[in-house]
Order: structure tokens, then sequence, then C-alpha cells
């Protein structure tokens, strides 16, 4: 009998010792994570401003956000941002991938060099950004002193073109990372349909374009997500590049969260940006970490 | 991997391949603008960057600005350079990268070989953790580490990054444990062996490849990290990232161009010199953390 309930006693602590590993990270992730998110959430519908304070308002945080020209600028800039460098990185990122895939001498070689930026800081990457744009010092100068004297460049002081010297760094940082994701893509599509299509006799651009391209379509979807979340995140490299300047012109939401939030003392319209950018990555994840832990059954 | 197997018998002509290769080239050139711009210029006297001379090799060598940047230049109100930064960046990533890794490993074991019913939607909760923007925590996080006592300390920073970085490991490790037969696992079992005991004895001697991949992204990641430095440390343990900010965005005085290129190049040093020893498990871990399996 003692020898059985004692054998009982070690099956079921075996069974518990797998949970047991397991709790202290789901504790960690039920408070700092998810309890968190309900926390800011709520805060947004408060009235706290320096500190978290639990005066209830409604909505009224989230309709004076809409009525902020502040938030306005954030978001179309924001619009402009992403859009742009979702695109170009695919672009760039495909075309290097395709480009990299015709049996390259020196493959080896330049991979590595597409995608070192990826391992650096974004504020290292920010600072050399901002002063080789620079007119005072950077390009502009430069081009001078090579003899175009009339040569002008100074999209990162101009209010109307700075947001895209953001876009060119943040194009620079990952597009090599997105060709790494279709190298990967194009190195797994099955051969044997690629010669077949050669021996009917299809024209190299036909058959990217009916055949490769197409069967891309799992690495054209990682690069959108993991690009637009990038995108909504960004974050240090306006803070190197350009502080959110010149006036307004970079700022995007993540700036003004942060500076609503911790310098200007505005913590319930802070958290009803952030609540905000927490949907528009939620409406993006969510169902493409669905999809992908499904298909893992 | 290799190449050679890949091919995918595509025929060019050579005006294609010419094209085909000015084009990888220039995009090679493209990359390597920056870093060129940083070392160059971390090398001469600020005359000759102000004179119109960024893109020229140093005409006078010295290395003035990378005993400056490290040392005595103005980081906010002392003139203390990067250095004391430098280590408290070390002080933060050593414990987070172990402890976050050591979990991720426990984790994934636990969520591949002892299934239970919703490991899933927690192994699901956890991923899009690491996918959040941190924004919609800072408030209540910044709260949570004064409450703890932790406020404005590199232990509070490494504990932040630990958190937001178990995501991410487990995740490596599940997938890698995954394909590993889980035969070997029963079989173990019914000799008696235990929870640990097989965690150490099987699992463990053929983590290798993956424990480096772990700790390669956890150390890159948790490096360059600003947002979090930024919002919780305290004067005397920002990270390096924080104190580059500092240096280079500070508005008094000359603007020693030089100085700001060569602390950007010594922030840059440890993740850089992790990428050229080891960049193969760098890329892995970019990988899985994009496309799964």
């Amino acid at each position: 009998m003692a020898r059985t309930a004692d054998a009982d006693f070690k099956t079921r602590l075996q069974n518990w010792i797998p949970k047991l590993v397991l709790s202290p990270t789901i504790a960690m992730m039920a408070v700092f994570v998810y309890g968190f998110i309900l926390f800011s959430v709520y805060l947004s519908f408060t009235d706290s401003r320096l500190l978290p304070s639990f005066g209830w308002v409604g909505f009224e945080n989230y309709s004076k956000l809409w009525r902020l020209s502040h938030w306005e600028v954030s978001l179309t800039n924001m619009g402009i941002f992403a859009a742009l460098y979702i695109l170009i990185c695919t672009a760039i990122g495909l075309t290097l991938a395709i480009f990299l895939d015709q049996k390259i001498r020196g493959e080896g070689f330049l991979r590595p060099i597409y995608l070192y930026p990826m391992a650096l800081s974004f504020i290292v990457t920010g600072t050399a950004w901002k002063w080789f744009l620079d007119p005072g010092i950077g390009l502009e100068n430069i081009m001078q002193s090579w003899g175009w004297v009339n040569f002008s460049f100074d999209w990162i002081k101009n209010r109307d073109y700075a947001i895209y010297t953001i876009v060119l760094a943040a194009v620079w940082q990952t597009s090599g990372f997105v060709m790494a994701m279709f190298l990967a893509g194009l190195r797994g599509i099955d051969n044997e349909i690629l010669k077949a299509a050669q021996m009917d006799g299809a024209s190299n651009w036909n058959l990217y374009r009916r055949i490769i391209i197409p069967q891309l379509r799992p690495a054209f979807l990682s690069a959108f997500v993991i690009l637009s979340h990038l995108a909504i995140k960004t974050f240090d490299l306006v803070i190197a590049m350009t502080g959110g300047g010149p006036g307004r012109a970079t700022e995007l939401p993540a700036t003004f969260m942060y500076s609503y939030t911790f310098t200007r003392n505005q913590m319930g319209i802070g958290a009803a940006s952030a609540t905000i950018m927490l949907m528009t990555i939620a409406a993006i994840m969510i169902p493409y970490l669905y999809s992908e832990l499904r298909e893992k059954k | 991997m290799s190449a050679a197997t890949q091919d995918t018998a595509i025929r060019t002509g050579r005006v294609t391949r010419t094209l085909i290769y000015l084009v990888l080239i220039l995009f090679a050139l493209f990359y390597m603008l920056p870093l060129y711009v940083m070392l160059v210029n971390s090398v001469k006297p600020l005359d000759e960057i102000t004179g119109g001379g960024m893109m020229n090799l140093p005409q006078e060598f010295t290395i003035e600005p990378w005993l400056k940047a490290w040392s005595t230049a103005q980081i906010g109100v002392d003139p203390t350079g990067l250095a004391p930064y430098f280590w408290n960046s070390i002080k933060m990533v050593v414990p987070a990268v172990i402890i976050s890794t050591v979990l991720g490993a426990l984790n994934g074991y636990v969520l591949t070989k002892w299934r239970f019913k919703y490991d899933t939607i927690i192994f699901g909760l956890m991923l899009f953790a690491c996918f959040i923007p941190f924004q919609i925590v800072l408030i209540p996080m910044a709260r949570m580490l004064g409450l703890m006592g932790l406020a404005g300390t590199t232990w509070g920073l490494a504990l932040v990054h630990i958190v937001y970085g178990i995501g991410f490991t487990t995740l490596y490790f599940r997938n890698y444990y995954a394909v590993f037969p889980t035969e070997l696992i029963r079989a173990a079992q019914i000799d008696g062996a235990g929870f640990f005991q097989i965690f150490w004895r099987i699992l463990l001697p053929s983590s290798g490849p993956i424990a480096v991949v772990s700790v390669i992204w956890q150390f890159t990641n948790i490096w360059n990290d600003f947002l979090f430095g930024a919002s919780f440390a305290g004067a005397d343990s920002q990270p390096m990232t924080v104190a580059l900010n500092n240096l280079v965005q500070s508005s008094t005085g000359v603007k020693e161009y030089n100085v700001h290129f060569a602390g950007a190049i010594l922030a840059a040093m440890p993740t850089l010199l992790v990428y050229i020893v080891a960049g193969r498990y760098f890329v892995r871990g970019l990988m899985a953390g994009s496309v799964k399996g």
C-alpha cells in the first residue's frame, strides 16, 4: 500500500513539475504583459496627467486625441513612412534575392554585407545618417566640394521632405533582412517545375512572373507582417535622426506617445495613443500568428 | 544550404549578368556607406570633416576622437565619456541574456515534450507579447519598477528585458525541440528518468546551436534597445545607446562630429563583433522570428 501511494505521489509530482517550470513565465506574462496592457487601456479612460489617476472620463482622451493636430501629423507621417518603407524594402529585398540567386560568384561575401545593418542599433545608424545627410557637413557639402557648386540636399532639415530621410535610413537598415527572407523562399522552390517550364520555352521574365514569384506568397506575407510591425514601432531612428522635427515633420505615433506621456504630462492621452498602436499591431499580428500556429498541427 | 545544389537553372546572357553584378555591387556600396563614413571620420581632426571632406580618407590620422568618446566626452552633465555607460550595458545584458535563455529552454522543453491542454494558446500569448508596441507597457512598468524598488537600476532594466525577451527565446527552443524525437524521451521516462534528468541528459547536450542563436539574438536586441533604457534608466544606469544619443544631441559647445562617429562605433562594436564571428546564428535567429519552421 505504502509503496503504491509513494509511487502515486511521484507520478503526480512528475505531472506537476512541467507546469511548475512554466509558471514563472506565465506569471510574468500575466502581470507584465497582459496585466499592464489592461492597466494602460484603463488609464486611457481616466484623467491621468503627470501620474496615473483613476477618475473615469470615458472616451474623452480619445476624442481629444483625434482633435489634436499633433496626432494627425503623426498619423499622416506614419502612413507615408509605412507605405514607402514596406514597398521599397520589399522591392529591394526581392530584387536582390532574385539577383543573388543567379549563381553569383561572391554570394557568400555579399550576403553578410546586405545583412549587417540588422545587427546595429538604430541610434548608431541614426547618428551616421543624421550627419551624412546634414547639409552643413554631409552630402550637400561633399558634392559642393567636389565641384557641383549648386548641389543642394537639405531634406533632413526641410519640413516637407524630412520624413523621406527617415524612410531612407529605415530601408537601409532592414532591406537586407527582407532579401534574406525572399532568398530562403527562392531556395525552397522545387527545381523540377522550373525545368519543365523552361523546356516549354518560357522566358526568364515569364518564369519569374508566372511561376516563381507566385510561389513566394508566404515570404511576401511574412515580410509584410514583419515590416508593418517594425514601422509602427519605429521610435529610436526618429529620435536619433531628427528628434521628431523639424517642427513636427517626423513625429510618429511612438514619439507622440512618448512626449505626451513623459514630457507633456498628458498620461491619459498618451495611454490612448498607445492603445491605438496596440490595436493596429494586434489587427496584423493576431491573424498571422493564429495561422502560423495552426499550420503546425 | 549549399547554393550549388539549389540551382534555379535560369539562363542569363552576358549583358544581363554584368548588369546583375553591377546592381549587386552598387547595393553593397550603399550598405557599406554609413559604416565607411563612421570609420573614416572617427580618425580625422574636426576641421577635415567640416571642410567638406566627409568622404575623404583622413589626411591626418588621429585616435584622439576615440579616446575622447571613450573617456572624456561630455555626456549629460559629466565629462565621463562613454566608458561607464558601456559597462552599464554589459551589466544589464549579461544577466538578462542568461536568464531569458535558460527560461526559454525550459519553456520550450515543457511546451513540446510535456504537452498539456491549452499549451498552444499559452505559447501564442507568449509570442504575441514579443510584438506588442512597448509603449503600451511603459506607464505601468515605470510604476511597477518603483514599487519593486528597482526604479532607475540596472537590475530593473535587466528584468524588463527578461520579461519581453522570453517570447523569442521560448520560440527558438520550442521549434528546435519540436523535431527532437519524442520516443527517446518516452524511453527515458520508462527507465525512470525524471523531468530534469531528461532535460539535462538528453535535450541539453544537443541544444548547443539553438542556445547560440538565442544568446546572440538576445544580446543584440538588448544591447541595441533604446526605448526601455531611455524610459527606465537612472542617471547612473543608462545603457550605451542612451548615452550615445545624449552625446550626439547635446547642444552645448562645438559639435564634434568625429567624436560622435567614434562613439557610434563604440556602441556598435559589441554587436558588430558578434555578427562578424557568428553571423550565421544571428541570421538564423532573425529568420526564426519571422518565417517560423
